[in-house]
């Protein structure tokens, strides 16, 4: 018996053990039965890239998904490189799925567009509608999450991860019906205003399945033990703000909420903390294996007080206030250290103001066997502490160093830091995401390309020195799908030689480079699976062909040019294509 | 290519790598010559010969501008710095006397090889996009009087924003920086970034490879849009919490306070970092660049440095014809007119920014004046900048709630 005859309903049966994208997509590459058959059993998809494909081809192709995840800004709109009005509207996607998708239960969207418009939509005709997560998301208020409250009568997750919310006065928690009880995972932390205690916390205990609270920063303190004793089944929760009046009574009553809290196991906020009442969490920290501490301004011996009991830990977020002798801490005590971000405090600042150092993350990466996921703001690296860090860590997946000074040398030496990222790529065989800062030359996108083979994703900033940089990337890393530069001199050269290469890649943004119109027209002409955008909101870049472009995003789509551009995006593929603003 | 050979191991002339750390000129003819173009488009049919004969030019360029660029100067205001061209004078004045390596594109003295774009953007700034990253550049030393926007009697110059030269452009252009300017400002911050610290960095002047780093050590903090990469709502965030604690001993201002500029007939709106001015001045000075595309139409003119100040000054006095006004939406969600508080107050509430028509604002300025005099706050310069009140047509949206009306 050969598998083409086995029925169609087996197969289906068997399809639905695979669950990755990438193993769906092989299947249905093995005959045209097998590509029906899949396509009618996807339930999940995921679209790196909102203008890679229109919605209405992805609902023709896959008619019976449940779940589907949108991305649509490029990375770098996080630092404000993208202007206001660049695009990644999710109300096209809205307004397809509510007549494609009726029994759509997940939608995730990350760097998109949300009005209010396609929140109601939403609440209106998804019925079985369950989990929404904006993430860093805009261009909504609390008036679309209202309807969301109201209407979506299954609700389990609503989640508003860094997203930018307006937030008229309305009650919108209030507009949970009494007879949601669904709830499992709640996130507003982002949201700048009050809600109102009393609507949180009849929410709160209506839902007994209630995992997730993150709470947004106008939750006082003093209501939070409250809120605790409601809902002690929580295992991941973010508080408001962590400061009140030292008062032993509020004290204690904190306290002893959070030793009710069994289940614990993450833990965020903690804006304004005040380093008195940290000992309130004392009692869960034993099992805590997530902590944002983030935002928390508290100094060193504190944190590491507080860290010195977590055991557990796979996740610390914490500000550079840790220092090394933090980090010290951190490596002796968190075995199980999967992750760690440490951010800066004044990145801005001339000087620095805290003695994080290099030191504090070679300390990590001996300690802690597990680390394979860093995001580390500093001020000073040299080649020794990175080659070091790739021998101790060849596990490495993710490896982030921002220095913050563009073009920061080794300390020690003041030669390039080529070495030391020569040694991750060349250790770290794993490795899928690398962020470079410091000073660099050539030299290093020639490791990165001989070596980090499976690299998915590259930021790059103020290195290099020639097209040849580039060139080594984009020649040799054969699993690269997103490359973001900003700040490098590369040009046209690198970029048209590897032109078939860009549309093996999700995405390429290139801004402050030394590409010229020229480049970008010729590339978009020639490739027309490609949108070729040019980012200008001085006036047409053809009217300064001589200068570089200022930004440049090119991405694979089969849809053609995008319908929704501002006034400052040129897509340069089609000859007519230039409008004046 | 053959790998290259990492860590200390080297053969002799085997690896790009260790010819590299020779010379610039070598590595670029060197590695031009090896590269491996994937001959996709049908475009690269240049010899190598070409190449290396192309090549050559902007090293020596180069060298001539890093000697240039490590000059210390120390920039006083008012001070020009000529030879500082940016980025487009270099570009297209002939002096690259260049071949494109690639012959379908069409040969134009602009098209800079990567190599060129090397000295102008590798020194600490690229180009820069947006009027937030200028305007935070943090040398109030270096301002410069000759500077486009002078508002008002007490406002100095805005936060060093250049030299008051554009690459060609309409000195309007808030997009497009002048990078030599920034360059300038870099080499003028240089003095005292080297004195302040790292004297060692002085000796990395003569490393051959860095050619990307003439300036060692790093200029002191322009800060750059999109660096470091620290998304807003962190940024902001963190503003908040330091200035809810009360150690702020006289440190630059904690982050970033990004909010929303709109403007009546603007098709986008744009964001500030309002922690990035020190007065109002500053902020109607730096609104005026990045909103002055819209007032005087196309902003793609492509002027000679000479003629920068004619459409500088036409600006101006289109704005002092004060058909705009500036307000802002505070705490309680109500719109004020911009200026009539203390700035750090204002800093405090504003919540988002509307450059409003004259014509619709006026209401708004007549209520906002009556209810500051009843308060009796201090006037602020803004009174006098071209974000005016000389328009004399009623409003029609504004609801006034004081009967008096002020004299405008």
């Amino acid at each position: 018996m050969s598998y083409s005859s086995l029925p169609e309903d087996v197969l289906e049966h068997v399809f639905s053990f695979v669950q990755s994208d990438k193993d769906r997509n092989v299947i249905s590459l093995v005959c045209k039965s097998w590509y029906e058959i899949e396509r009618w059993c996807r339930r999940r998809i995921f679209v790196g890239n909102c203008y890679a494909v229109s919605p209405r081809m992805a609902i023709r192709r896959f008619p019976e998904v449940r779940s589907v995840e949108l991305k649509g800004k490029p990375h770098f709109a996080d630092f404000n490189l993208v202007p206001e009005g660049w695009g990644g509207y999710v109300y096209p996607w809205i307004r397809a799925m509510a007549g494609g998708y009726p029994w759509l239960e997940e939608l995730k969207l990350k760097r998109m567009v949300v009005t209010d418009e396609s929140l109601e939509l939403i609440a209106k005709s998804l019925k079985n509608f369950k989990v929404l997560v904006l993430s860093s998301c805009e261009g909504f208020s609390t008036h679309g999450l209202a309807a969301i409250a109201a209407d979506c009568k299954n609700l389990k997750e609503l989640d508003l991860w860094e997203s930018d919310v307006e937030d008229p006065s309305g009650n919108w928690l209030s507009k949970f019906p009494d007879t949601c009880t669904s709830l499992v995972s709640l996130n507003i932390a982002c949201l700048g205003s009050e809600v109102s205690f009393s609507a949180l916390e009849r929410l709160v205990v209506r839902c007994p399945n209630l995992r997730t609270l993150r709470l947004n920063r106008a939750v006082p303190l003093e209501k939070l033990a409250h809120l605790l004793r409601q809902a002690p089944q929580l295992v991941e929760l973010g508080t408001g703000t962590y400061s009140a009046d030292l008062r032993p009574d509020i004290f204690s009553n904190l306290a002893g909420a959070f030793s009710g809290c069994k289940e614990l196991k993450s833990l965020s906020g903690f804006w304004d903390v005040v380093p008195a009442y940290l000992p309130a969490v004392y009692s869960v920290c034993s099992g805590l294996t997530t902590l944002n501490l983030s935002y928390a301004t508290i100094q060193s011996p504190d944190l590491i007080k507080l860290v010195s009991q977590c055991p557990k830990l796979q996740c610390l977020w914490v500000l550079d206030y840790i220092e090394d002798s933090g980090l010290e801490a951190l490596a002796a005590t968190c075995k199980d250290l999967r992750e760690l971000r440490v951010f800066p405090s004044e990145p801005f600042g001339d000087e620095p103001n805290v003695s994080l150092t290099e030191q504090g993350l070679v300390l990590v990466s001996e300690g802690c066997p597990k680390l394979e996921s860093v995001l580390y703001f500093c001020r000073r690296m040299s080649n020794d502490a990175l080659v070091t860090i790739a021998k101790n860590r060849p596990s490495m997946i993710r490896f982030r160093l921002c220095i913050i000074d563009p073009q920061t040398p080794d300390y020690l030496t003041l030669e390039p830091l080529d070495v030391g990222f020569g040694a991750i790529v060349q250790h770290c065989k794993d490795l899928r995401r690398l962020s470079l800062s410091g000073l660099l030359t050539d030299r290093v996108f020639e490791y990165i390309g001989t070596y980090a083979k499976k690299l998915e994703m590259l930021s790059v900033a103020f290195a290099g020195e020639s097209d040849l940089g580039l060139h080594h990337v984009l020649s040799g890393c054969d699993s690269l799908r997103k490359l973001e530069i900003m700040d490098c001199p590369f040009g046209d050269k690198a970029l048209l030689a590897n032109a078939a290469k860009l549309e093996t890649m999700r995405s390429l943004w290139m801004s402050s480079c030394s590409v010229s119109f020229e480049a970008c027209k010729l590339l978009g002409q020639k490739m027309p699976r490609l949108n070729v955008e040019v980012i200008d909101e001085s006036g047409p870049p053809d009217s300064r062909p001589e200068l570089p472009v200022k930004k440049l995003y090119i991405y694979r789509t089969v849809t053609g040019r995008r319908i929704d551009m501002p006034g400052f995006v040129w897509n340069v593929g089609e000859d007519s294509a230039l409008r004046l603003s | 290519m053959s790998p290259p050979l990492l860590l200390g191991v080297e053969e002799e002339g085997q690896s790009n790598v260790s010819l590299m750390a020779s010379s610039p000129s070598d590595c670029i003819s060197q590695n031009v010559s090896g590269l491996q173009e994937r001959n996709y488009l049908g475009l690269s049919d240049c010899s190598s010969v070409d190449s290396s004969a192309a090549s050559s030019l902007p090293v020596d360029n180069k060298n001539k501008l890093n000697l240039k660029a490590t000059e210390l100067r120390l920039g006083l205001p008012g001070s020009e710095s000529p030879e500082r061209e940016p980025d487009l004078s270099l570009l297209s004045s002939g002096k690259l006397d260049e071949k494109p390596l690639f012959p379908l594109l069409p040969s134009k003295d602009g098209i800079c090889p990567g190599s060129q774009k090397n000295v102008v953007s590798g020194n600490k700034r690229g180009f820069s996009d947006t009027m937030d990253r200028f305007s935070e550049v943090k040398s109030s030393v270096y301002t410069e009087k000759n500077w486009m926007f002078s508002v008002g009697p007490d406002s100095e110059s805005p936060q060093s924003v250049g030299q008051g030269k554009f690459p060609g452009n309409s000195g309007m252009n808030p997009m497009l920086r002048p990078t030599g300017a920034q360059q300038a400002i870099m080499k003028e911050m240089a003095p005292n970034a080297l004195e302040r610290s790292r004297p060692a960095a002085n000796g990395t002047h003569n490393k051959a490879s860095a050619s990307n780093n003439n300036m060692s050590a790093p200029a002191a903090k322009a800060q750059v849009v999109g660096w470091p990469p620290i998304r807003s709502f962190r940024k902001n965030s963190l503003a908040t919490t330091s200035k809810n604690n009360d150690e702020v001993d006289g440190k630059p201002g904690p982050g970033a306070l990004f909010i929303k500029v709109s403007m009546d007939g603007a098709p986008y709106l744009r964001k500030v970092d309002l922690r990035t001015y020190t007065n109002y001045g500053e902020l109607s000075s730096a609104l005026e660049k990045m909103f002055s595309c819209f007032t005087i139409g196309q902003c793609g003119s492509h002027e000679a440095p000479g003629r920068e100040m004619l459409s500088e000054s036409k600006l101006k006095d289109l704005l002092h014809g004060s058909e705009y006004v500036l307000t802002y939406e505070d705490k309680d969600g109500d719109w004020m007119l911009v200026g009539d508080v203390p700035w750090e107050m204002f800093i405090d509430s504003c919540k988002r920014l509307k450059i409003m028509k004259g014509s619709d604002a006026i209401g708004l300025v007549e209520l906002t004046r009556s209810v500051m005099k009843l308060s009796r706050m201090d006037k602020c310069s803004l009174a006098d900048t071209k974000f005016g009140r000389n328009c004399n047509k009623k409003p029609n949206t504004i609801i006034m709630v004081y009967d008096h009306a002020t004299a405008v």
